[in-house]
């Protein structure tokens, strides 16, 4: 066996995986009985234990799950006032939007952190990501205020980029 | 009335307004991609409202309504993304607004030449 296989490290993303599975089968089920929560979370573990790849799961730090929590709230915010921006643009008898597809550049790296931060575009109203190439990424913006690669960089990604580094970096 | 049950009601209220809106914006909007703005994504507040409101009236459905917020979260992007990918791929054009499509520009994907090609032969015959 190698030593990485018994790390802490690898033991705290396992716990923290059954966690995360057992609770959405507890909530499921309604399941409040401390007997079957027990037997929940032990086939939890196997699960995890069996279907897991430690070498592609990030190392879990505190400053990881700080971040990741501070993203989600951040993504909230985004989500509602770009929802606001796209309705107000609705209900205007002239709708002013000014359409067009721009490109972007990431500079992440891991393929999942780039997942996330394409479809975190995609969710915020306004923006849409039509296709990825290599670094880049274009976007269907539904109000151009910038059309070059490094001002849209700076409009649409550089926010959902600070957290994503560190969580994925 | 029960105070959580009126904030429960106003919740949904305003998510159902949100869904409205992302439909007013189907029908207003002048092409595809615009459309799916509206269409796709104004409802990705509205259906997470209205669930996230029926949470707040029937306070033991909560926890199953935030994995189902969860689950709109993870899955509407990835259809939008799809559907704007087919459209842009089959060469749907952008509204006449629009102020620049830069992946127009670009060297097209191997599979488009591929499409271009089938379909000139197809003309030949």
């Amino acid at each position: 066996m190698k030593q990485s296989t018994f790390s802490l490290a690898r033991l705290l993303v396992l716990v923290s995986l059954a966690v995360v599975l057992a609770l959405f089968y507890a909530i499921w089920t309604h399941s409040t009985d401390p007997g079957n929560l027990s037997i929940i979370f032990l086939t939890a573990l196997l699960v995890a234990v069996f279907f897991s790849d430690a070498r592609k799961m990030p190392a879990l730090t505190p400053r990881k799950v700080f971040y990741s929590l501070a993203y989600i709230l951040f993504l909230i915010k985004e989500i509602i006032k770009s929802n606001f921006d796209v309705a107000r643009r609705v209900i205007q008898p002239v709708m002013p939007i000014n359409p067009g597809i721009v490109p972007v550049k990431t500079k992440l790296k891991s393929p999942i952190g780039r997942m996330i931060l394409a479809n975190s575009i995609t969710l915020t109203p306004g923006t849409l990501t039509v296709d990825v190439r290599g670094d880049h990424f274009y976007i269907h913006w539904i109000d151009v205020t910038d059309g070059d690669e490094q001002g849209a960089t700076q409009a649409i990604v550089s926010g959902f980029e600070k957290y994503l580094e560190v969580i994925f970096g | 009335m029960e105070g959580y049950r009126v904030a429960g009601s106003l919740i949904a209220l305003t998510g159902s307004l949100f869904l409205f809106l992302g439909a007013l914006g189907v029908w207003r909007m002048p092409d595809v991609y615009n459309r799916m703005q509206t269409g796709t994504k104004s409802t990705t507040l509205g259906s997470i409202l209205t669930l996230f409101g029926l949470g707040v009236y029937q306070p033991e459905w909560m926890g199953q309504m935030l994995i189902l917020m969860l689950f709109i979260a993870v899955t509407n992007p990835i259809s939008s993304h799809a559907l704007a990918r087919a459209a842009h791929h089959t060469g749907v054009p952008l509204t006449q607004k629009s102020v620049m499509d830069e992946l127009e520009e670009d060297v097209p994907l191997p599979t488009e030449r591929v499409l271009e090609e089938t379909l000139s032969e197809g003309e030949e015959q």
